[in-house]
């Protein structure tokens, strides 16, 4: 139990996708300009990473290991996690349209979304287990809803500041999270 | 085909739309790999080999792939050779390998790779395509070896692993952790907006905000 308590708290604090271990970055610097919108990129995030590390985790144990296929783990992921997406899409539209409504316009962003095919990667290089890999991504897509959520609250106050131009919207994005990620180092002292 | 042509769509990628500032594509390897000059210029040479064989195959097949199923072609196309790239890189050199880690497979969701993909590759012809890629490769690599020698220099006073800094230079060790990237990177594209809007103050211009990163640069996102 303490194991699993300590895999969520590093995985959203500690060593935070975005903010410590670089993944992520595209959506975490696109999507963060409202609240609602950083909820909704957030939360299709932490549905479809879960999802897709429990299904490149099966596709690495009994597909690609058994039959000497490692090399081939890039490929056969991202095609995966491109499938997936499709299918989750298909799915929620028809069998689920309120959260349809909520994350459809997020899914197709997510295919080229480095913290899902990171988080797959990760786990197979950590050597998790299935339950283990399934609980670590689904803390680190809480964790990146946090950090993008976080940011989207900084950014709609700075929407409202008069900043030199030149700084206004990407770079002042960047340099948020950068302090952010400063104040987030504070919590490397948590975990020994 | 003039080189005029040739020659426009090569040096696009060198300032004008240069990847990871201007287009603000790519963010995660520009922020991840670029602790020491060495490792973002590894990264650069692998983007730059997956990006001009996957546009010159792209525009080769561009009149076959039906429309509907191109995006599932450019990734498997991009995918495969990103798996060449991590075999010749293990191969070769194996130091480099394990410094850049799941950035080297990572390569496939580099927004720039697609971008191009559905951008460029998608609607031109392959001799054009590869002056794309090769412009477009050699900006994110230059930007890349910049950012990184910017990082080295400051945070462990070293470039390309060289003692450069005088003995008595204390590193800022902050440069090279994680906030230092995203700071570094901010100032940066501050400085090249800034620039840019020097320019069109000359040339009697009236400036404009800089470039706004939305996802939609991508391809992917506006299916």
């Amino acid at each position: 139990m303490q194991e699993y308590v300590l895999l969520f708290i590093g995985a959203i604090f500690v060593n935070n996708i975005v903010l410590a271990q670089y993944l992520g970055n595209c959506p975490f610097i696109g999507t963060s300009k409202e609240i609602g919108v950083a909820l909704g990129m957030g939360g299709a995030v932490v549905f479809v990473v879960v999802l897709a590390t429990a299904f490149t985790w099966l596709v690495q144990h009994y597909i690609l290991a058994p039959f000497g296929l490692a090399y081939l783990q890039t490929l056969a992921f991202i095609l995966v996690i491109a499938a997936l997406v499709q299918f989750v899409e298909m799915f929620l539209k028809k069998a689920v349209p309120p959260l349809y409504s909520a994350l459809g316009i997020f899914l197709p962003l997510i295919t080229t979304n480095c913290a899902v095919m990171g988080i797959a990667l990760l786990v197979q290089r950590e050597e998790f287990g299935l339950f283990k890999s399934v609980m670590f991504a689904f803390a680190s897509g809480v964790g990146f809803m946090l950090a993008l959520v976080l940011l989207a609250g900084i950014r709609e106050k700075l929407a409202v500041k008069r900043l030199p131009r030149a700084i206004r919207g990407t770079p002042m994005g960047l340099i948020m999270a950068g302090l952010m990620s400063l104040a987030f180092m504070a919590f490397k002292g948590m975990i020994s | 085909m003039d080189t005029k042509r040739l020659w426009k769509e090569f040096s696009k990628g060198l300032w004008n739309e240069l990847p990871p500032f201007r287009l603000v594509l790519g963010l995660c390897p520009t922020l991840a790999v670029t602790k020491a000059a060495s490792t973002g210029l590894g990264m650069g040479a692998g983007v730059i080999f997956v990006l001009v064989l996957s546009n010159l195959l792209i525009s080769l097949v561009r009149k076959i792939i039906p429309a509907k199923v191109r995006i599932a072609c450019f990734i498997v196309i991009a995918a495969s050779l990103v798996v060449i790239v991590e075999l010749l890189m293990q191969a070769f050199d194996y130091p480099l390998y394990l410094e850049l880690g799941i950035f080297v497979p990572l390569i496939v969701v580099n927004c720039i790779i697609l971008g191009r993909a559905e951008a460029f590759a998608s609607k031109n012809g392959p001799l054009l395509s590869v002056a794309d890629g090769l412009g477009m490769g050699l900006g994110f690599t230059m930007s890349l070896t910049f950012l990184g020698s910017l990082r080295e220099l400051f945070g462990s006073g070293t470039l390309f692993g060289a003692q450069l800094m005088p003995a008595a230079y204390k590193p800022f060790g902050f440069m090279v952790e994680a906030p230092g990237a995203f700071v570094c990177l901010g100032l940066l594209l501050a400085g090249m907006n800034y620039m840019n809007n020097v320019r069109r103050r000359r040339q009697g211009l009236a400036a404009v905000d800089g470039p706004s990163h939305d996802c939609g640069a991508c391809g992917l996102c506006g299916k």
